[in-house]
């Protein structure tokens, strides 16, 4: 069993730069924060290591930090440009009962991740999830397509902070 | 022996009009299809279960559209479901009921505003003869919602058209 301090300690020395940084001082448990383009090599790290074996990626979840600046269109509603979306991992190891959280911050406006699909299979309809709501798309997922949202739903990414719905759906009117 | 035996054993006709045992026929034996969408459905499982006991009004579920007369909405309806239940709705023969259970399938219920992903009202997709109210309503008020149904089925007629 490790501490957070502990791991973070040993992603530094394996991983240097691709390691950012660790945030001690959240409300919830501390976070260490990733290169998206390096999350699925440390992600491996971290299942296969002997003394970290974190077996199960308990969830995956996409976040809009809405931390852009927000400006106002024609019809009056907020759009954010620039800031970040981020991907939290919640991992859990059942031998050595430790847990850690991991985030990956990636660009609004071109939004990529490395899939951990290859390393626990449960991060496929997560992934998935993160893709239709917010709009984060993973690099080297095997179908990454919509999950919740119909298929043919054009109108973007419903979680995001500045997500407008439309007025109709297939001749359907939405609003209420 | 009573009146309808005699009749029965005499010469085997009764004599009724062509509505009224149309109608009977059809109210006593209301099929639904059986389908089921949110906390709803669980409150229309307990009406068909043994306590409320909805074979008692001729309602059994029938697991295809093309044999059911009746279909309860019975839940939320998303936008990605509306199109599946039009679908349904269009496979099933006329003469074909409608029942909206709960406040979701009225009108949206607690996602009417902030519900990207819900259609505000299954009647914004095909016709409803009997609102039933409620989050979720009680077996007796599914009972009562078919019973308005069925009142409704009496009073139809061959010359009108029906919903």
């Amino acid at each position: 069993m490790k501490n957070p301090e502990e791991i973070f300690d040993l992603l530094k020395n394996e991983f240097k730069e691709a390691i950012i940084t660790f945030d001690k001082d959240t409300p919830t448990e501390p976070i260490i924060l990733v290169d998206p383009h390096q999350i699925k090599n440390v992600c491996l790290f971290l299942r296969d290591n002997p003394e970290l074996k974190f077996d199960s990626l308990m969830v995956l979840s996409g976040v809009d930090d809405a931390n852009g600046t927000k400006v106002k269109d024609e019809d009056g509603t907020d759009v954010i440009n620039g800031g970040t979306l981020s991907v939290y991992y919640h991992l859990h190891s059942v031998y050595l009962k430790h847990k850690i959280t991991l985030r990956v911050s990636t660009p609004r406006e071109n939004p990529q991740v490395e899939s951990v699909e290859s390393v626990w299979k449960s991060a496929d309809w997560h992934e998935r999830e993160a893709f239709d709501l917010i709009g984060i798309v993973f690099l080297n997922h095997p179908n990454l397509r919509r999950i919740l949202m119909p298929y043919d739903w054009e109108a973007g990414h419903p979680l995001r902070k500045d997500y407008k719905n439309p007025e109709f759906y297939q001749g359907m009117k939405v609003p209420y | 022996m009573g009146l309808l035996d005699k009749e029965f054993s005499d010469d085997n006709i009764v004599i009724a009009k062509v509505d009224d045992l149309l109608n009977w026929a059809r109210l006593s034996s209301i099929w639904q299809l059986g389908f089921g969408l949110a906390c709803c459905a669980i409150e229309m499982m307990a009406t068909s279960a043994s306590h409320y006991d909805f074979d008692r009004f001729g309602v059994i579920p029938r697991n295809t559209p093309r044999q059911a007369d009746a279909i309860i909405i019975s839940g939320t309806v998303t936008l990605k479901m509306a199109t599946r239940i039009k679908r349904l709705y269009e496979q099933m023969p006329d003469p074909k009921y409608i029942i909206s259970m709960g406040s979701c399938a009225n009108c949206g219920g607690p996602y009417w505003e902030h519900g990207y992903h819900v259609l505000k009202g299954i009647d914004r997709v095909i016709p409803v003869d009997v609102y039933v109210p409620g989050c979720p309503p009680r077996p007796e008020a599914l009972l009562e919602g078919l019973l308005k149904l069925q009142e409704k089925i009496r009073n139809e007629s061959l010359r009108t058209k029906s919903a």
